[in-house]
């Protein structure tokens, strides 16, 4: 499966590469050489975006998105606040109607610094896997976790500033995740401390806005400025452990953003507004190995390229149960 | 299948080459500044900052930081609100459960050690099943001439005045419900606070009192018979000819005492014991 290499690869910080022409099914050549010069196709296009402009809703699945993320977030802090004892605890730990989640991150720092887990944290880390592998993984990036949110906000920033020319991107080594990954991981074996838990911005949103705000917001606050003034999303790109390990989870995951060659006009609206645009070099002219293609493991399921896509190209797929809207 | 790649050899421009160098670096730089960040929070756990009374069960304080996954599910449970999270300043302790016995103590009032039943990862123990099994510090008199008993004083009115928040359960006033300190004035001929208001002692008075009633149904825990606390917490004790509240081996560090203390600094404090587990063993 050269598909599932490229996709870990991708994810641990490799360039997509161009596929050699043998990995191209005979379907997708035909496409790839004809799309140049097929009239046809390109009135059909045309016509397609006009009636896209005027009917689409651009921002569908990110309103969508942010109601689910502050849905979920409010309910840890309305279960709270409410007495009601829905979802008690915070993003790292909680009980859903008394049963156990962890957050598979926390759960493993835990785990390699105390070097045993209790019941409890096994049956709250299997629930979690498998609850985000059905969902794709990174899908808890873009749909819970409350530091995408507040880095999205800040991501709106940094880009008018950029469009006014006052401050510059300056992309970075995507490979820098593996090795906060790993430093991380070593010195919670070594240290015996969950050092990476102290300074993770999604714990301490999500234990400030239930148990109120505090110092370590500060922290966070620096994280931000830091995207707007020097590299775009840099924390959720480059450094982010929690990233990394909810991308392997969502591998093999059957819930994907497929591509359709046959439709696509390669106009690259998407890779504008992709959190993690990698993963959208198969939509580059010649680039799709066939008619369908899945978008990698580090896709977060954000749904961005599937709203802005003029022409439909991107859709939410879950395995065996057709398309998603 | 994809057959082995001919090793295409990529020019790369020399411009092209010092961008990649320069990003690389700055990746480098960036991550081992988040690292740094980090490990600065080895800083308050070094000097000791961190060490604060930690709610019923904790593990020893390296145990007890290594495990905890800053969830709060004890501060959600905890009837009397006594427990609340660390913040950035304490480093590695950052979103740890913690207890300010002055403003507020542990009085045990959930009865089932909630805290305990709701951590999910150990870090408050199941081995302990009663309050009595619980080892959070150690109580000492550490203000003598603050003592008003010591003084032979009494008391009389809101053991910490009028504005104080805290919460103690009285059970002659209400089993279930927690209500404030305030409104719960005393009247003393000499002040026994400490002793009258320690949970450990309340709860080996009950026991002695309790005689099985035909028709009352009993607390669940009491029919286990165990829970009666086997050894003494506190006691006013003729000491050189003064009474003197005397603390006894059976102190589990709740911080009632300190919390109920009228005088300002509290007569007596909590001793933090961060290696509890060998205590509780």
């Amino acid at each position: 499966m050269s598909g599932m290499k490229d996709s870990l690869a991708e994810l641990f910080g490799r360039a997509p590469r161009r596929p050699h022409s043998d990995e191209i099914s005979a379907e997708a050549h035909k496409l790839h050489a004809s799309q140049k010069n097929d009239p046809d196709r390109i009135a059909a296009i045309h016509a397609e975006l006009a009636h896209a402009a005027l009917h689409k809703m651009p921002q569908k699945w990110r309103r969508r998105r942010w109601a689910v993320l502050i849905a979920v977030n409010l309910l840890f802090v309305v279960s709270y606040w409410l007495d009601i004892q829905l979802l008690e605890g915070a993003l790292t730990g909680s009980r859903f109607v008394g049963f156990h989640m962890a957050d598979l991150n926390s759960a493993l720092q835990v785990t390699l610094a105390f070097k045993h887990m209790v019941l409890n944290l096994v049956i709250g880390t299997v629930t979690v896997f498998i609850m985000w592998w059905l969902l794709g993984g990174r899908t808890f990036c873009s749909w819970v976790c409350p530091y995408h949110l507040v880095a999205e906000w800040a991501e709106m920033i940094h880009l008018w500033l950029v469009k006014k020319k006052l401050v510059k991107d300056h992309p970075l080594d995507r490979k820098a995740r593996n090795w906060s990954w790993m430093i991380f991981a070593v010195l919670a074996i070594v240290t015996g401390y969950t050092v990476f838990e102290t300074i993770s911005p999604t714990g301490i949103i999500s234990r400030a806005l239930i148990y109120g705000p505090g110092l370590a917001l500060v922290w966070v606050f620096l994280l931000l400025l830091f995207e707007i003034f020097y590299s775009r999303r840099a924390w959720c790109r480059y450094l982010c452990p929690i990233g990394l390990t909810y991308g392997l989870v969502g591998a093999t995951s059957p819930f994907r953003v497929r591509y359709n060659l046959e439709s696509c006009f390669h106009e690259g609206e998407c890779r504008k507004v992709c959190e993690v645009p990698h993963v959208l070099d198969l939509v580059i002219k010649g680039r799709a190995t066939d008619l369908n293609v899945s978008l990698g493991a580090d896709c977060t399921r954000c749904g961005r390229c599937v709203e802005t896509c003029p022409t439909d190209s991107l859709n939410f797929k879950f395995k065996g149960l057709g398309d998603l809207l | 299948m994809p057959k082995p790649k001919p090793k295409q050899k990529r020019v790369v421009s020399k411009r092209h080459q010092q961008q990649e160098r320069r990003r690389f670096l700055r990746s480098a730089a960036m991550t081992a500044g988040v690292v740094t960040v980090s490990l600065l929070g080895y800083i308050p756990v070094v000097k000791g900052w961190v060490n604060r009374l930690r709610p019923p069960g904790a593990l020893n304080e390296e145990r007890f930081l290594a495990s905890c996954i800053k969830c709060g599910q004890c501060v959600q449970v905890c009837p009397v609100n006594a427990i609340k999270l660390m913040d950035l300043e304490s480093g590695f302790g950052n979103g740890t459960p913690y207890i300010d016995a002055r403003a507020q103590a542990c009085d045990f009032s959930c009865d089932g050690l909630q805290c305990v039943l709701a951590c999910p990862t150990g870090t408050l123990t199941h081995d302990l099943n009663f309050p009595a099994d619980t080892r959070m510090g150690i109580a000492r008199l550490a203000n003598p001439n603050k003592c008003l008993a010591m003084q032979g004083e009494g008391f009389k009115g809101q053991a910490r005045g009028a504005d104080y928040t805290g919460l103690l359960r009285y059970d002659e006033v209400d089993r279930w419900n927690p209500i404030r300190v305030s409104e719960h004035p005393y009247d003393l001929e000499l002040c026994d606070l400490c002793v009258r208001q320690c949970p450990i002692e309340i709860r080996i008075t009950q026991c002695a009192e309790v005689e099985p009633v035909e028709g009352k149904i009993e607390r669940v825990a009491q029919k286990q018979g165990n829970e009666c606390p086997p050894i003494h917490a506190i006691a006013l004790e003729e000491v050189d000819g003064v009474m003197t509240p005397v603390i006894k081996e059976g102190c589990v560090g709740c911080g009632v005492c300190e919390m109920i203390c009228p005088p300002e600094p509290a007569a007596i404090v909590i001793d933090v014991h961060p290696d509890r587990e060998e205590r509780r063993a």
